[in-house]
């Protein structure tokens, strides 16, 4: 079976942010750039889904610049098979649904039973890839899963998919997507055999117009960055405990109206 | 209504919408007001209450599209999307908003991308700019935040719980809810089985007024039941940082940061939490943010609007016991 997984590199959490010079996007010099968090979850329920089924492949894809390479090494480190790498101009601060529909383009050419995305990427915090991914796709899908199950004729799978206060697992039919919720599993650390192993691992470069596809502006613009409003100086309450409990209620109470 | 604001409704699954789809309601209100239209509430459900219909009226939708039909139980993107963009195709509304909520953060999305319109997802403030909306989110873990625009209408959004004010309850007014035909499709997945979370009997992390969250200094998962007196006490509901659900002692779904849930409390509490920059991510935006930890240094008392340097086991049962003798006069 083969599993494609969508990835995309950002900064990593620890890392401070500046506006760049151009106030619609970050500077990035200095920056340590990661794999999203949640889409090694993704990576890793597809490839113990291979590991389980004995056979299959794992590809993963992501759109985005020259450094973006370095993060599909890291995923071919962990252990997928190949990855494509959509670098185009046409991509250059494109949003989400543009990328959804070059995603859609190369998932149609792979033909995947299974798309695996993480929930959300830790950069533009959007969230709305998988979705919609799916409907350009005309595809199920089952978002923030914990669980998933593929049935053994490779048809179907159960995936139980976090709601507030339940998990819905649901019986879907293939090709779907799902996007992984952290818990779906630990992702494995790439072993130095791992990292060898990707250096020969192929990357292959897609362009705009190896998916057919002609530029499409963005629909949603980016006005500015902005720095968040600093939050108004805070009260450290001083005393022994319990006067300084007291003290804190009576504050919240009279001053902050908060209970 | 061209000036029309759609709120997608959010309801408790048994007919009863939420308050969070009064809080959309009421920033679609103001908005809606300054364009001479309306905010109207679009409820997809399998069964919808006269209460229910009526509480979205009091919240102040002038009109309620009402899509009654079993498929639409429980949510599935691949039914509720064509539905609803038929409806919006017919009646080009200029705004569609939904909460951040499981399902109807998967539902904007996919609406935008079938419609072919821009989403601004997690929004936590709009303004009009020469008749056109402004949006403003959280990016990069809530360290900065992006304003954003449409190039085109409907725009959608969805809208971060507890950040957007009700309106004033129009008391007594009578819903103008309206059948519209449209086709519903069966969908393709289906429901196997639901399981519910155990009950803590507390309120939902994203929805409590006040939440009280320990971390790595709460030393072992036996000792949240300190904080869950507390949370009793005032009806919070009860979170953790990510060094305590990495340590298993909580559950992920209660935690709060940049790999968790994000919360917008009136109060937030927090015990033993150094306040690393993932956490605050997820917090930032609490309306007073309280801070007890025995490190002076802790960066989370940066953020704080009141601290306590002391011990946590010391400090949260005197808080408990101020906060019954409060409550109880």
């Amino acid at each position: 079976m083969k599993l494609l997984v969508p990835i995309k590199q950002v900064p990593d959490t620890a890392t401070q942010v500046k506006i760049g010079a151009d106030p619609k996007g970050i500077d990035t010099a200095g920056i340590t750039w990661i794999v999203s968090p949640y889409d090694e979850y993704a990576l890793e329920e597809a490839l113990r889904i291979k590991e389980k089924r004995g056979q299959g492949e794992v590809v993963a894809v992501t759109v985005g610049p020259e450094r973006a390479k370095e993060a599909l090494r890291s995923c071919l480190a962990m252990g997928a098979d190949r990855a494509l790498h959509l670098c185009d101009p046409a991509w250059e601060n494109a949003d989400s649904l543009t990328v959804a529909r070059a995603l859609a383009a190369v998932i149609k050419q792979e033909a995947p039973p299974l798309v695996l995305f993480g929930r959300q990427a830790i950069d533009d915090d959007m969230g709305a890839m998988p979705a919609q991914v799916a409907e350009v796709l005309g595809w199920p899908c089952a978002s923030w899963i914990m669980e998933e199950t593929i049935s053994e004729d490779g048809k179907s799978v159960r995936a139980g998919r976090q709601v507030e206060g339940a998990l819905e697992i649901f019986t879907i039919p293939l090709p779907c997507v799902l996007s992984a919720q952290k818990g779906l599993n630990e992702p494995r650390y790439p072993t130095l055999k791992g990292i060898m192993g990707a250096k020969k691992k192929e990357i292959k470069d897609v362009k705009a117009a190896d998916l057919g596809l002609a530029a499409d502006g963005a629909q949603l613009l980016v006005v500015a960055l902005e720095a968040l409003p600093p939050r108004p100086p805070g009260r450290i309450i001083p005393g022994e405990p319990a006067e300084a409990v007291k003290e804190l209620v009576r504050s919240l109470r009279e001053d902050a109206k908060a209970i | 209504m061209a000036s029309a604001f759609w709120c997608i409704v959010e309801d408790d699954r048994a007919g009863r919408p939420k308050k969070v789809t009064g809080e959309v309601l009421g920033e679609a209100a103001r908005l809606a007001r300054q364009l001479g239209g309306q905010a109207e509430a679009v409820w997809l459900t399998d069964k919808a209450t006269d209460e229910g219909l009526k509480q979205l009226a009091e919240w102040g939708a002038a009109r309620v599209w009402l899509l009654e039909n079993p498929a639409l139980a429980p949510y599935r993107g691949e039914v509720w999307t064509p539905a609803l963009a038929e409806l919006a195709a017919k009646q080009a509304p200029q705004g569609i908003f939904g909460a951040v909520t499981a399902r109807q953060r998967e539902l904007l999305a996919r609406l935008a991308a079938r419609v072919g319109v821009g989403l601004s997802a997690d929004s936590v403030a709009f303004s009009l700019q020469d008749g056109k909306l402004v949006a403003t989110r959280p990016v990069y873990a809530g360290k900065l935040l992006s304003k954003v625009t449409w190039s085109k209408p409907p725009w959608l959004a969805t809208l971060r719980p507890n950040v957007f004010r009700l309106e004033d309850p129009k008391t007594g007014a009578t819903p103008q809810v309206e059948r519209p035909a449209v086709a519903i499709p069966q969908g393709t997945m289906t429901l196997a089985e639901r399981k519910e979370e155990a009950s803590t009997g507390l309120p939902e992390l994203a929805e409590a007024d006040i939440v009280v969250s320990g971390g790595r200094g709460m030393k072992g998962p036996e000792n949240f039941a300190i904080l869950e007196e507390l949370a009793k006490v005032v009806g919070a509901a009860v979170g953790a940082s990510r060094a305590a659900v990495d340590a298993g002692w909580r559950p992920h779904r209660f935690q709060i940061g940049q790999t968790g849930r994000t919360i917008s409390p009136k109060l937030y509490l927090g015990f033993g939490i150094s306040g690393a920059i993932q956490h605050l991510a997820g917090m930032r935006t609490s309306k007073i943010i309280v801070a007890v930890n025995k490190d002076p240094e802790a960066p989370i008392f940066k953020v704080a609007d009141f601290g306590i340097v002391g011990d946590l086991f010391e400090v949260a049962p005197l808080l408990t016991a101020e906060f019954k003798r409060l409550l109880e006069k």
